[in-house]
Order: C-alpha cells, then structure tokens, then sequence
C-alpha cells in the first residue's frame, strides 16, 4: 500500500544520486535510533513499571511483525490476532499442563503461529487488497470460534495461573527484572531479524512487489512466493510475540485472538507509521501507555482510539516516525 | 439419527429471521461499495445508533415504533450525509483501505461513547402492540413480530434492488461508479449522489436497527457482534451485487439455522469457512462481476 | 482503676511500635467491578458507593488512625484486564485489598495474583464455589454466594414443587458450568432428571435457537445458567416464544433484584429464587438500604452491593485488630473472629476453606397486584439455615482444609 506519491522534478540522475544520500542517511538515523532506543530500554525499568514495559515490549514486536507485511509487503491483514492468541494459548498450555520450561513453551507456540501462518498464507495470498484483507479476516474469525469452544482454552476464562518457570534451568523469571531482560532479549532479537530482512535482497524485492506487482512478475520473479514467505515470517514473530506475553501475564484469554485486537495492531502501525522501521515500536508504545493511563476509564479508550484511527486516516497518514523521517529528510534536502 | 422436522423447522424458521437482518444490512453495505468502492464499517454502529435513536424517541419525546421506522432512516441518513461531507470525500482518491481504517475508528467512537453513556447492560425497547403475540404453527410458536420482520425486510430488501436496477436513478448511480467524469459532464451532480447513496445506506442500517430494538436489547455492542458476520454475508454475495446480498443474507441465515440443528459446535464458523472458499474459488463473489 | 487502663495504654504503644504497620499509614480498597457491561448494576458503580458507606461509617464509628482510600475499576468482564488492574494496583498503587468483582472467570483470575502479592480479596460478586474449593486460597474471601448454595437452595425446593426435569441453558464459562454442575447434583439428589443443555457464549443478545432447542426437549423445567443481562434476555425472549404458556418453567438459579427490575413483575412473576439479602427484609437492612437508595440514583441494593458493605467494615475492623495490612494475616484474623454479628447479613461466619456462611433465603417474585410499589418484588417462602445452605467443609476438595 503506496503511501506517498513520488515527484520527478530534477531529471533521473538527481534522482538516483539523492536516492543514494538518502539511504545513507537512512542507515546513520537508524545506528542512532537503535542505539538511542535499547539504551533507554535497557535502564526503563529502574524508572517505570516493568510490567507495563514488558506488555509494550511484546506488543512492539506484534507490531513490527504486522509492519513487515503490511509496510514492507503491502499487504493489509485484518486478522492477525490468530497468530497472537493461538501461539499465547499453546505456550500457556505448554507451560502450565505439560510442565514444559519458558523457553520451549515460547518455542512451542511460535512454532504453532508459524505453522498457522503457512496454512493461511497460502489460502489467503491467491488474492490482493480488499479480498486479502478479508480472507484474513474470515480465517481469524474462524480461529476465534475454534478456541471459544476447545476444551483446552477454558473459553471465556481463559488458561489462567501460566507458571513463569524458570529460564534455560538457572534463570528463574518470577522475579520482574528477570523476565524483563528476557523480553528485551526476545523483542531484540525479533526486531534485528525483521530489520536484516527488510534491508536484504529478498526486502528489496519484497518492496518492489508492493510498489508495482506487475512489473515484479514481467522482471520474472515469482511473487506468490516472496509473498508467501513474507506473511509466514510476519506469522511467526507476531506468534513469537504472543507466545511471550502469555508467560508474562500467565494468562492467555480470548482477548488476543478476538478481531478488536487485529485491530489494535493496525492502529499501532498507523499511529507510529507504516513502513518505517521504528514507527510500529512507538505506535506500541504510545497506545499501551494511553490504555494504561485510562483504566479507570475503559469505555473511553475506544473512542480515543477511534479518534486516532480518524485523525490519522485523514491528516497524520505517515504516523510520528513517518513524519519525522519526512522532516529529517527535508532538512537535509535543504542542506 | 432421527431428524425432529419440528425442532428443524423451528431452527429454520430462527434462521430465516436472522437471515432478514443479515439481508437488511448487507444491503445497505452493498449499495455503498457497490456504488461508491468504500467499505463501511461503521455499518453496525450506525445500525445501533438506529436502534437508540428508536428508543429515544419512544421514551423521551413519546414517538412510537411506526414513528420510528420512518424518522429514524431520515435521521441515519442526516448522520450519513455529515459524515460522507466531512470526511469520507478526502478519501476517494486514495487506497481503499484508507475508507476501511476511517470507518472502523468511527465504529470505535459510536461505540465508546454510547457505552460510557449508557451501559453495556443495554435499555429495553416495548414491542409495538399490533405486533404482540404469535402464530402456533404446531410445530413452534412464531411470534408475529418476527414474521413482520421477514417480511417487511424481503419488501425493503425487493423494493431497493427495484430501485437501483430497475429505475432511471439507479441507472445514473451505478454509471456514475463506472465513469465519474463521464457522467458529470452529462451534467448529473455525482458528487450530491455520492453523498445521498452513501447517506441512503446508513439509513438502511438505522432501519433494521429499528427492526431490532423490540427483539434485541438496545445496547451499544449490537453492532459489532453483528458486523463481522454482515462482512462476511456481503463478500460471499459478491461485493457490489445487491441480489447478491439478498440472496446470500437470507442463504446463509438458513444455512446457520440448519447447522445450528445439525452440528451446533459449527454454528458461529460456518459462515466464515464459506466465505474463505468463496474468495478462493470466485473472489467476485457469488453473484458479482470482476 | 486509673492505672490499670493507664498501663493498658503503656502496653499498646509499645506493642503498637513493636509490631507490623500499616503500610504508609493508609488503607486502599480497590473495587473492582464491571462497570459497563451486563453486571453492572448487579455490582458496578454501587459497589463503589457501597465501599465508600462502609469506610465512613466505620471511620465514624471508630476513628481509626490510618488513612482510607477507595478505588474503583473496570475488568470489562475480561480475565486478562481484570489481573492486569489488580496486579498494577498491588504493584504500583499500593492497593491492599480488592472488593467485589462479579464474574467468576475475572475472580480466579485476581484470587491468584492476590495470592502471589498477598494481598487480600473479599469476593461479594463472583458464584463459583471453586472459589473455596479446589482454587480456594489463604488470600480471599468469598463473601455472599456460590454456586453450590444457589443450586441447593433454587434446585432442591424446585424439583420438591414438581419440576422434576430439567434443560440447562448454561453461560459458557466457569460462573456457568459451575451453576450447572451444581445443579444438576442438587437435581440428581432430589431425585430428578437432566434432560440435556446447551452451552451459550457470555453476553449473547439472542436466545432464540436455544430457547427452542429447551422447548423441543420438553424438560419441565429449563434452568436458566445465568446471570444479569443474560437471564434478563432469556426470560424475556422465553415470554415472546410462549415458552411458559407451552407448560414449560423457567428456573433462574442466579437472579438479583436488579434483574427482576429489568424484566417487571409482569414477564417475571412466580419465579423462585435464592438470596441471601433482600433490602425489605427487617429494619435494619430496611434503614441501610434506603441510605443507599438515595446515593445510588434511587436504585435498591443487590446482595452483592451489601456485601461489599459489610466486607469492608469487617476488613477494616480485621485491620485495626492486629494493626496491620497484611493480606494473609488480615484474612486469618477475619477467620479467627468467628461466629459475628453482620448488619446486613445476620448471623455469619468465615470458615477455614475462605467460605464466609450465613442465612439463605427463598424468595418467590410477587404478581403485580401484590406488589405496593417499585422494588417490592420479593415474598420470603423459606428460610435455609447457614450449616444447611453452603456446602459441608470437607466436600469441597480445599487444599487448606486439613
């Protein structure tokens, strides 16, 4: 999904040669976001509640998955909650009922997401756009129903009292700080690997497919495939995303496979701006602290989440980090 | 295994009425993106506004439910009118799912500030007394009002794709989708149909929530229970196919009736699994055109 | 005379420093309730209001030396949100203990992260009497009702009346399969039959198809496995299919005042059910129950808003006890008190296994013509004596119990 409209006023060689400043540029701001973004994570929990930080870290990396498809891959999926919640439900599972230690039970579920992603993908990658969009959602709608009735879940209670175990048999994650170092472990590693596939030949192709499919396909590429393999990675971290949450929480409840959540997280991508490579991290952040500050308010979290949804779609299309980078770059254009 | 035919029947009677509900509302979700190429998911926020807005009229300005099936369309469609004006026209121009995020944050809006007004709990709505009491047809006891709702919906449902097939109006609206320009250069205002088919649609909804307000309790979560499935109704039938979504509303509220009966565990997934084979084997839909 | 109370008062400000504080001198209840959605007048707002009679009253009364605060929150009926505020609470906002919370699930879910900070929690909203069973905890109370004295006390005396075969129309979660399940040996017991039920997903606008799947089995009697706006819907909608008329009987095992309000006596008249308060019981739940009517927009009490009262007061008296906000030893000392005095409740007592027992009562709905005004909508049928009305202690598989 093009989100900006390119003017060629200067003639093709200006073009390509500001093209080629701007991807340095680019690869500069991002050693600075990266470095700026994990130190602040890493000393975060000495000043804020790490369970809050642990619930935004988990959502960052659902975003940044959902991004990589829909930024990155030009597709929208209305229904992404299918590989949160089943992932968080069999991790729950894995822990709580098979004894098993965090690590596989976040394997477990990952593994699950990934597997979902496959059978999904291929049924629902056949078609673009709109009808995309609502396979996706068809799909996830049927996930939702098969886990508000298998035994397994507990429906509308949930799996509830999810053991946090203990890490690789020395790290007991009990403790907040423990558990909290994992996530930023987890979310790093997910964001790094999302960040070498964006910027890899297969992410160049990737985008070219999202610009102009047609042409993709006449240069002899087989998109079907490119596109598949995009939507099952992005299954796979937003499973490994849900996976993790479910062992922090201890909890894995109908919530996160539910469309509102599929929702929640095209709003963050939004909000923090797509196909950017921080932007879905701040849209995480930034909606995880408004549902935190309004608790005691919970209808109005809706409406004000509406309202960003409008006030975006109508002026703020590129979301903060999109609107950032736009500014960086017109500074630079003017140096 | 011993079929009850009274037990089915009665589930395909319960299905019939659900399919009338499924009809009214795909429709007016049909027209717009059939017309306009913008999917509205506000559909069913706008339904449950209809829906209050009866109730308001019946317990603070003492209208009742005749009353309300003919104001409240006009109110929707005011309400439709604001927003197709003020925002939907900056969309047109770009992607589809633009139109799909916009409306969705407005569904959240409606809802949010509906239920920090009233409750989830939801607000009683007295059926009208003409349509009280029911019919024993011996095999189950059909209440009158929802025989009236089958009905006058099969006549809404008939009498709009009447409108927009049949007649000269119909035939400038969906022109005016295939060739804007063309068509305004003939000196028909497409912007002002624009706006009016939109507003016509949402009117649609804030009529069957009419419908729904004596049988369903008001409350500000009747849409969005419902929408996703109304989605599914309007994919399945064919996007932009008013028959089609007729046809499919009634179709698939029988079909759900009937798994209800057979393997009920499937009741709530049944329509998805086929709209997923829909969109793989016809994405057009059933009774759409590429 | 003198000196033996002036050595009393040398004796407590020693112990008094000796001893655990109250943490930061304040006292935080937390009610946490469903403030939008289908339990919200069964619970909701009026539990805050409930909360807040109690801590002026008892500040009146006592003039305690600690501070105290009330709180209130929204779980959406969702587990996940429920443990996320009172895990944050706990953590962040030095709550100490959490009042109310209808729905079972959301309840479970609290009782154990309430367990892990030991904290404490004082259950008047949730039915699952799994609450002091196999999940009991040394953390909580459960204060008002259960599953087991609901189905005991509606089931049996139904199946004694005739209605001796039943149909479940069952809330799809641990509130409703517990009322189901204890119904249906409560049932069994009375020597009738289950015909058969159907499980329904919570906050469901249309009964429809299973109220004519609960016609078709031809059960005497079809048990609504319910609460608030579920029970209301299908009372309703069992009244537009005729469903009374056909012969059959609708049981509400869990039914409130508030609900009975939502119906009208019309629709719900002849309907027995089983509480353990009803506002018009005697004068002293008379005089509290109309302080309250004027707080709360002119609505009458449910059990559950008496009984976020008197938990609260019998906390706070725990508290001042031992002096201390502990959540473990403040629930011990409430368990040790033994048999007391509730205002609004009677004659109570909190056992080893969490399960706070008093009277229970049988109620019938009154017909229009009975009823002199709004609210007076209940006739007291019987009265099951607390030993009777909860399950035995050793029945319920606590791990507490020895």
């Amino acid at each position: 999904m093009a989100t900006e409209s390119r003017t060629d006023p200067k003639g093709a060689d200006a073009v390509s040669t500001l093209a080629a400043r701007d991807e340095v540029a680019e690869a500069r701001y991002h050693r600075v976001g990266f470095i700026v973004l994990f130190a602040l994570l890493v000393v975060a929990p000495f000043v804020l509640y790490p369970v809050f930080l642990m619930k935004a870290l988990c959502f960052a990396l659902f975003a940044c998955a959902f991004n990589l498809l829909l930024g990155f891959g030009g597709l929208l999926s209305f229904g992404h909650a299918m590989f949160l919640g089943m992932a968080g439900y069999v991790s729950a599972h894995a822990a709580k009922v098979w004894g098993a230690p965090p690590e596989l039970a976040i394997l477990a579920g990952t593994a699950t997401a990934t597997l979902l992603g496959v059978v999904a993908g291929f049924i629902a990658i056949r078609r673009q756009g709109i009808y995309f969009a609502m396979i996706t959602l068809a799909l996830a709608q049927m996930v939702f129903f098969f886990c508000l009735q298998a035994p397994f879940t507990g429906g509308e209670d949930g799996i509830q009292g999810v053991p946090r175990g203990v890490l690789f048999g020395v790290i007991p994650l009990t403790q907040s700080f423990a558990m909290y170092y994992t996530v930023l472990a987890i979310f790093a590693i997910g964001f790094f690997l999302i960040y070498r596939i964006i910027h890899s030949p297969f992410g160049q192709v990737l985008k070219a497919i999202r610009d102009n499919e047609p042409r993709a396909v006449s240069l002899g590429y087989r998109t079907e495939r490119y596109k598949l393999a995009a939507f099952v990675m992005s299954a796979a971290l937003a499973g490994l995303a849900g996976a993790t949450k479910a062992i922090v929480f201890q909890l894995a409840s109908l919530t996160d496979v539910h469309w509102g959540m599929s929702g929640e997280v095209v709003l963050m991508a939004l909000v923090g701006g797509m196909g950017t490579v921080f932007g879905p991290v701040a849209g995480a952040f930034i909606l995880v602290a408004m549902e935190s500050y309004l608790t005691e308010l919970s209808a109005w979290v809706t409406v004000v989440q509406g309202a960003i949804f409008v006030a975006c779609v109508l002026a703020f299309r590129r979301g903060v980090i999109g609107e950032l980078e736009a500014f960086l770059r017109r500074r630079r254009n003017r140096n | 295994m011993g079929i009850s035919v009274p037990a089915l029947m009665g589930q395909l009677l319960i299905g019939l009425i659900n399919g009338s509900f499924y009809a009214l509302l795909s429709l007016g979700l049909a027209v717009i993106f059939g017309l306009l190429n913008i999917i509205n998911f506000t559909h069913g926020a706008q339904y449950m506004v209809g829906a209050f807005v009866a109730w308001f009229l019946l317990n603070k300005l003492g209208l009742g439910y005749w009353w309300a099936l003919l104001l409240v369309p006009v109110v929707l469609a005011v309400f439709g009118v604001v927003i197709e004006r003020l925002m939907l026209k900056h969309l047109y121009k770009l992607d589809h799912l633009y139109g799909l995020l916009l409306t969705f944050g407005l569904a959240l809006i409606l809802e949010g500030v509906f239920t920090h007004q009233f409750g989830s709990a939801g607000l009683p709505y007295s059926m009208p007394e003409k349509l009280m009491g029911g019919y024993n047809l011996g095999f189950m006891f059909l209440p009158t009002y929802r025989a009236w709702v089958i009905v006058a919906s099969l006549v809404i449902c008939l009498g709009t794709w009447f409108l927009i097939e049949r007649t000269k109006l119909g035939s400038y609206l969906r022109a005016a989708t295939e060739n804007a320009p063309l068509v305004q250069a003939f000196g028909v205002n497409v912007p002002r149909m624009v706006t009016l088919t939109y507003a016509f649609g949402v009117g649609l909804a804030g009529l069957a929530g009419v419908f729904a307000a004596p049988i369903y309790q008001v409350s500000p979560q009747m849409g969005s229970s419902l929408i996703i499935v109304v989605f599914a109704v309007v994919v399945i039938g064919g996007m932009g196919s008013i028959m089609g979504s007729i046809v499919t509303g009634f179709g698939l509220g029988v079909i759900e009736g009937l798994t209800k009966y057979f393997y009920p565990e499937a009741s709530n997934t049944v329509i998805f699994v086929i709209m997923a084979i829909v969109l793989m084997v016809r994405p057009q839909g059933l009774f759409g055109q590429r | 005379m003198k000196l033996k109370s002036l050595a009393a008062v040398a004796a407590l400000a020693f112990t008094g420093a000796a001893q655990a504080q109250v943490s930061g001198n304040t006292v935080k209840i937390g009610v946490l309730s469903d403030m939008s959605s289908l339990y919200a007048d069964i619970g909701g707002p009026g539990s805050v209001v409930a909360a807040k009679m109690a801590v002026e009253d008892f500040e009146k009364a006592h003039h305690p030396k600690f501070k105290i605060e009330v709180v209130g929150g929204d779980h959406l009926n969702k587990p996940d949100v429920g443990s996320q505020i009172a895990r944050k609470w706990y953590d962040e906002e030095g709550v100490d203990v959490i009042v109310d919370v209808p729905n079972s699930g959301v309840a479970l879910a609290v009782s154990q992260v309430t367990r892990e900070k030991n904290k404490a929690f004082l259950g008047s909203g949730p039915g699952s009497s799994d609450l002091t069973g196999s999940k009991c905890s040394p953390n909580t109370i459960h204060w008002v009702y259960d599953t087991w004295m609901l189905a005991n006390g509606t089931g049996t005396a139904v199946v004694k009346h005739g209605g001796n075969t039943w149909f479940f129309i069952t809330a799809d979660y641990a509130f409703g399969h517990a009322l189901e399940r204890d119904a249906t040996n409560a049932v069994q017991k009375a020597g009738g039959k289950v015909l058969g039920g159907v499980k329904v997903p919570l906050n469901t606008q249309d009964f429809s198809s299973f109220l004519l799947q609960a016609q078709a089995s031809k059960a005497k009697i079809i048990g609504l496995a319910n609460a608030g706006g579920d029970t209301i819907n299908s009372i309703k909608q069992a009244a537009e299919f005729g469903i009374v008329k056909g012969g059959q009987n609708l049981a509400g095992l869990l039914v409130f005042l508030s609900d009975v309000h939502g119906i009208g006596l019309e629709k719900a008249q002849g309907l027995i059910l089983t509480e353990n308060f009803y506002w018009d019981l005697n004068d002293k739940t008379r005089a509290w129950s109309k302080r309250f009517q004027k707080l709360d927009n002119g609505k009458m009490p449910t059990m559950v808003h008496a009984g976020v009262y008197t938990s609260v007061l019998e906390y706070l008296d725990a508290v001042t006890k031992i002096n201390s906000d502990d959540g473990g030893k403040v629930i011990a000392q409430m368990k040790k008190k033994g048999e007391f005095d509730d205002p609004l409740f009677g004659k109570s007592r909190v056992r080893e296994d969490g399960r706070n027992i008093h009277d229970a009562y049988l109620f019938q709905v009154k017909t229009p013509a009975e009823s002199k005004g709004p609210y007076d909508y209940y006739k007291l049928l019987a009265t099951i004596p607390a030993d009777e009305a909860f399950r035995p202690l050793k029945d319920g598989g606590c791990p507490l119990v020895k």
